[in-house]
């Protein structure tokens, strides 16, 4: 490809520019560019079908990009050095599994032997909890369980970087916290780590950075309060007016973006320097605003407000 | 989306995995492969139970039936039994190949479980050069059992042309596994590739002699069973049996089966 023509800082572990994957006449990736810096959580978030599995497959050299660089700890994901990528970064992907009357010692001694210096297998299960389930087959652990032995297999090699995509989807909200609770485990451990989710509170809570893709392409890239900021950003203010006034009242100010009523409650969005400009407004007009609450949109509002198109046709009589 | 598309295997990826069986795969790494493999041939054991288990079987009862035990002038003056010999073996080689082989393969496909093995140093064709070393070894267990009991308990006289027997056994093996790796290969799932196997079973076994021996086909359909991978197998074991070398055809037949299964299954295989 274009070797050399990349500079690769040492900071640097995963390099995608201009990313590009084409599946008969569907454009799943186009034009993707991000870099992923070592020790990070770095998130590609994004709604279903957005084409985040199929970015980090790319990375993960399963498949061939049609256009674009990728370099993974400086080395090209399938070519003739891959499986030196695919020793130093453990991968974890949806619709994986292992043989279904495997045990788990079984899997992990197997995987073990895959890699140049794997980790202590016993190491590992106990650090996942799963060491009362060593007997167990794979068939007979609940999704929680199996989520955390396909962590472990992605771990098990001690890799650099680890790729890991949906780990949350379908456990029940206990299993959750603990997943994330390993994930910054693993973080600590140095290992970076190459995270895909669709759950916004997910990615705020563990990213330090990442990129939101939507219909192939990104959307916003930064850390997670760079990108709800990106996405309109400024503030949200709710209140109880102390009697009734027109919205063009507030959307008449170059501050405000937004205006919404709730039941008696009103919710406007606007600019940092919002408050003030709203309260004077409303005073000069006999208003009082009862229960102010004032808040900054976050990344759930972000991934709202940039993939919004996908609802707009629905939507469009609110404006 | 991204998912449900079926991508077939680009061939550069057959490639890399062929480099990193070579070299790159940790012998350690295909050791603990067939291990884990003949692990669940025993956990899952269609093929100890239809490669071995039913072939030997038939070969004690057919045994214990005195008219097998007579020589008849229908087969040229041998016993019913010295012709079920290689049918017998042959058997064992296509049960193994459509039953134990392409199952596992096709299951492995469609659980992920060769998705997951492609994100490691090694490549998922090391699963399947492991289910064919632990069917091998299954099979070799089954043709000991078949020639060990049929000439202690049953007084069959061990090949006479035990270099062209062996040669017959290896190619037979190598064409009817092929066949076991491209019905894995074209299946989707493994419920697929069970009911694809079984399709192919009943033709095969019946050309190979299993219920009317090829010495008493009509000729018509022996012309046929001369053209199919069993009927040319079971022709050049028995040859080997009684002491001719195998014919240049039979051999070529199963060679040419051999190659064209193999080519199949190698263009056809996906690993996801």
């Amino acid at each position: 490809m274009t070797a050399g023509v990349m500079s690769t800082s040492p900071e640097t572990v995963i390099e995608v520019d201009g990313l590009r994957k084409v599946y008969g006449a569907t454009v799943a990736v186009d034009e993707v560019s991000f870099e992923v810096r070592r020790g990070e959580v770095f998130g590609v978030i994004g709604p279903n079908g957005a084409g985040k599995t199929t970015t980090v497959e790319c990375v993960s050299g399963l498949r061939v990009p049609d256009a674009g660089a990728l370099r993974v700890l400086g080395l090209d994901p399938r070519g003739d050095r891959a499986h030196h990528v695919r020793d130093r970064v453990g991968v974890q992907l949806q619709q994986s599994a292992v043989p279904a009357r495997l045990k788990v010692r079984e899997v992990l001694w197997l995987y073990a032997s895959f890699y140049e210096n794997p980790a202590d297998p016993d190491a590992l299960l106990r650090t996942l909890g799963l060491m009362e389930k060593r007997e167990t087959p794979y068939r007979k652990l609940s999704g929680g369980q199996k989520q955390r032995l396909s962590i472990a297999l992605a771990l098990i090699g001690n890799p650099q970087i680890a790729v890991l995509d949906e780990l949350t989807t379908g456990l029940d909200p206990q299993a959750r916290q603990e997943t994330w609770s390993l994930i910054e485990a693993v973080r600590d451990r140095g290992v970076t780590v190459l995270l895909v989710t669709h759950f916004m509170d997910e990615a705020e809570r563990l990213c330090d950075r990442l990129a939101l893709i939507d219909e192939g392409r990104v959307v916003a890239h930064g850390t997670p309060a760079e990108v709800a900021e990106r996405a309109g950003g400024g503030k949200r203010v709710r209140f109880r007016p102390s009697g009734p006034f027109d919205d063009a009242l507030l959307t008449a100010l170059p501050q405000v973006s937004t205006v919404a009523r709730h039941g008696s409650r009103v919710s406007v969005t606007g600019r940092e320097d919002l408050v003030n400009a709203l309260i004077l407004t409303l005073d000069r007009a006999g208003i009082a605003a009862h229960d102010v609450e004032l808040e900054t949109p976050g990344l759930e509002d972000a991934f709202i407000a940039l993939t919004r198109h996908r609802a707009s046709t629905t939507s469009n009589a609110e404006g | 989306m991204q998912l449900s598309l079926r991508e077939r295997v680009p061939v550069d990826r057959i490639a890399s995995g062929r480099e990193a069986l070579g070299e790159a795969v940790p012998r350690r790494a295909l050791r603990r492969l067939i291990v884990t493999e003949a692990r669940l041939a025993v956990r899952e054991p269609a093929g100890l139970v239809w490669g071995i288990g039913l072939p030997v079987l038939l070969l004690v009862i057919f045994g214990n039936i005195p008219k097998f035990n007579l020589p008849t002038d229908k087969f040229g003056g041998e016993r019913p039994l010295d012709i079920y010999l290689p049918i017998l073996c042959a058997m064992v080689l296509s049960m193994l190949g459509l039953f134990s082989i392409p199952g596992p393969l096709a299951t492995y496909r469609e659980q992920g479980v060769l998705r997951r093995m492609a994100t490691t140093p090694v490549s998922p064709a090391a699963v399947l050069a492991a289910q064919l070393v632990v069917n091998l070894m299954l099979a070799a267990i089954a043709l000991g059992l078949i020639l060990v009991i049929g000439t202690t308990a049953f007084g069959l006289s061990a090949p006479q042309q035990p270099f062209g027997f062996l040669l017959a056994l290896a190619l037979t093996a190598v064409a009817l596994f092929g066949l076991g790796l491209w019905v894995a290969a074209v299946a989707t799932t493994g419920r697929a590739a069970q009911a694809i196997a079984g399709a192919f079973f009943f033709p095969l076994e019946f050309l190979a002699g299993l219920w009317v021996p090829r010495q008493i086909m009509p000729a018509g359909l022996r012309d046929v069973s001369d053209y199919t991978p069993l009927g040319s197998a079971v022709q050049a074991l028995q040859d080997s049996m009684s002491g001719t070398f195998p014919s240049a055809r039979a051999l070529l037949v199963l060679v040419a089966y051999a190659a064209a299964f193999g080519y199949g299954a190698v263009r056809m295989f996906s690993w996801e």
